[in-house]
């Protein structure tokens, strides 16, 4: 009985706090969708379907939103893995916190005034005059899809980093001796061991970063120049301008609903993947 | 040589530390010859937390919050501000007069003072978002030296809701040096045209329903406010068309402007003199079909915090002499005679800041049915998620 007491009190603040700042606001979410906006913006009480029914005039956002965020997790990977490996099994131990603590550096500074960065490295007056000079042309960069990935991949990469050096480092380095006696030569050897021993931690980073690129506004308002747009972009315009709070709350249930199934999907696809290899569990 | 000490070197503190520690001297004295009495006193002063108890008993407070415009407000008349009343003065700048509305319906805004442009006032009036304004409180304000057309729209059904802060049009600005043999455009349809063909990925238009969707329907020579949905469907079929012409949808287009990646924007004429000061070869042009006039207005809204500091600081910025220094930082004209009488004639006479009687007169204030027009509203959104 004290137990169950205890138990309680201890869960308390949490139910309470996921109570009032998720389930809540995510009713409210829901029963506003279904309403009607009010003359001058904002909600007015209604039923209707009509904010469902007008999803398709965003699905540009939706599409560049389902392509960028997979694309801008893929890239992600690509060079988070070999840094993330480096990190945890070739550098020096002596180095190896010193260049961990230079990873998260940028952290240090806030997004926003980095992709201000950004947006000067790409514009003509940068990295195009380089090339320029360079007698390379002068590409168009800023205000583009690979602006907005660049921009991605730059402020994610850590958050990806990070898992996958975990896994790595807690990998016992005798099963890959035994690999070794065994007769494989070391791509097999990472092939088999070493690769399927990280999953988790690429699993988990790319879970991190896909949830957040899904979110995403900030990157494609200021690198893309209002011409890439994401599911954000479009939610801010719809509560901020034109102050379609019902269209707007549409729209998030909508983006709510592609982020459950595709995080479920994932999740099925993980863990089938680990089920084969029943060594591996997902973090 | 004066025998006061201003340092103290690092074994004459010690020593004096130590006889502190021993009860040999009093605090007083330590924190005296030490200068740590002194530095404290200035920090403290500096501690915005501290101080305010202080003037709240005979003052306006100690901050007052302010929700304006970019590139709007002359930072030294602020810094004179606070250091006259001790309010610190908390600026936070938007882009477009719906996101200005859109913070104050969500309530909770926390500002004092907001600069709503003509349009909008209608709006928040009707959604009792706005304070009547007390005219007493302002002193500096007098209505007779106030050009009407240009303060007018602060007054609704008689009541002062906003006095006028400055006036200005919405133009473009062209780098005329990358027109090369085209000849320099002066129409609506111009603008377009040479977006969608030579100037293709360099022009750039404001992320504001307003003046890009105004503008776009000056293209067919219809009314900058049209509500018409055959017109707006017209507009929007342009906008879809120019949309990958265009090399940015952003208000904020001065620096890309400046470093040469956009060649053409949508522009205020503020924005457009400060560039043509910079850069001569960016000229500033109102497009013969029309376009907008505009007047901005201090403006309180309900249940401001700091209702004290929010007239404080209107009146501090009405004086004509603080309103010069405004005007001559920014660029925007203020509709106020006794501003004028201080400004220097070539400002008066600027052809950007002031233009002919004949171009002022093809423009059109904004529309109140603008702002709150849903078609008008989901066709900006539209045109920027496409």
């Amino acid at each position: 009985m004290r137990q169950r007491l205890r138990t309680t009190l201890l869960l308390a603040p949490a139910t309470v706090w996921l109570l009032a700042m998720l389930v809540l606001p995510l009713v409210v979410v829901v029963v506003f969708s279904f309403g009607a906006r009010a003359p001058a913006g904002g909600y007015s009480p209604a039923f209707t379907l009509e904010n469902f029914a007008n999803l398709g005039t965003r699905w540009a956002a939706f599409e560049n939103t389902l392509m960028l965020a997979p694309a801008g997790t893929a890239l992600c990977l690509l060079i988070a893995y070999p840094l993330a490996y480096y990190l945890a099994i070739k550098a020096d131990p002596k180095l190896r916190t010193l260049l961990l603590i230079l990873v998260i550096v940028p952290f240090w500074t806030s997004i926003l005034i980095r992709s201000y960065a950004w947006i000067y490295l790409l514009g003509g007056q940068g990295i195009p005059k380089l090339f320029a000079t360079l007698g390379l042309g002068s590409p168009r960069l800023i205000n583009t899809p690979f602006a907005v990935l660049a921009g991605i991949v730059y402020g994610y990469l850590p958050l990806m980093v990070f898992p996958i050096f975990v896994s790595l480092e807690r990998l016992d380095k005798r099963l890959l001796e035994a690999s070794a006696d065994l007769g494989s030569p070391p791509w097999r050897s990472f092939l088999q061991v070493t690769l399927p021993l990280s999953m988790p931690g690429v699993a988990t980073g790319c879970m991190l970063v896909f949830i957040l690129l899904m979110g995403e506004f900030l990157i494609p308002a200021m690198l893309g120049g209002g011409k890439v747009f994401f599911v954000g972009n479009a939610l801010v315009d719809l509560f901020l301008q034109s102050r379609n709070w019902p269209f707007g709350a549409a729209v998030a249930v909508a983006l709510v609903v592609v982020m459950l199934v595709t995080v479920t999907l994932y999740m099925r696809l993980t863990r089938r993947w680990a089920g084969a290899r029943d060594e591996v569990s997902l973090m | 040589m004066t025998d006061r000490k201003d340092y103290i070197s690092r074994e004459k503190f010690m020593a004096e530390l130590w006889r502190y520690k021993k009860g040999s001297v009093t605090r007083r004295h330590f924190l005296g010859v030490t200068g740590l009495g002194a530095a404290t006193a200035v920090l403290g002063s500096a501690m915005p937390g501290l101080r305010s108890s202080a003037w709240a008993q005979g003052g306006i407070g100690d901050r007052v919050v302010l929700a304006t415009w970019p590139n709007y407000h002359d930072p030294a008349n602020f810094e004179a501000f606070t250091a006259a009343t001790g309010a610190a003065v908390d600026m936070n700048v938007f882009g477009s007069n719906e996101e200005m509305l859109a913070k104050l319906q969500a309530g909770g805004s926390g500002w004092d003072v907001f600069v709503p442009t003509n349009y909008a006032v209608t709006t928040y009036v009707d959604e009792g978002l706005i304070e009547p304004l007390d005219v007493t409180r302002i002193p500096n304000y007098d209505a007779a030296t106030f050009e009407q057309r240009f303060a007018g729209a602060g007054t609704v059904d008689g009541t002062v809701y906003g006095v006028p802060k400055n006036w200005g049009t919405t133009g473009f600005a062209v780098n005329t040096a990358q027109l090369g043999g085209l000849a320099k455009p002066t129409t609506w349809k111009e603008f377009w045209d040479i977006t969608m063909a030579e100037f293709s990925g360099r022009t750039m238009v404001h992320d504001y329903q307003l003046t890009t969707i105004g503008n776009a329907l000056k293209y067919y020579g219809y009314s900058f406010n049209s509500v018409d949905p055959n017109e707006l469907a017209d507009a929007e079929k342009l906008l879809i068309e120019a949309k990958p012409h265009l090399f940015a949808i952003n208000s904020d287009y001065q620096p890309s402007m400046r470093s040469g990646d956009a060649w053409m924007t949508v522009c205020w004429s503020g924005d457009g003199k400060q560039m043509n000061r910079d850069m001569p070869e960016i000229e500033y042009i109102l497009g013969k079909e029309g376009g907008e006039l505009w007047s901005d207005f201090y403006a309180i809204p309900k249940g401001a915090p700091h209702m004290d500091a929010a007239y404080a600081l209107i009146n501090f910025l009405l004086d004509p002499a603080v309103n010069a220094k405004e005007s001559l930082f920014h660029g925007y004209p203020v509709a106020d005679s006794r501003v004028n009488a201080l400004l220097p004639p070539e400002v008066l006479n600027d052809p950007i800041l002031y233009p002919a009687a004949e171009l002022l007169d093809a423009l059109e204030f904004g529309a109140a049915v603008t702002l709150t027009d849903p078609n008008r509203a989901e066709l900006m959104a539209r045109f920027k998620s496409a």
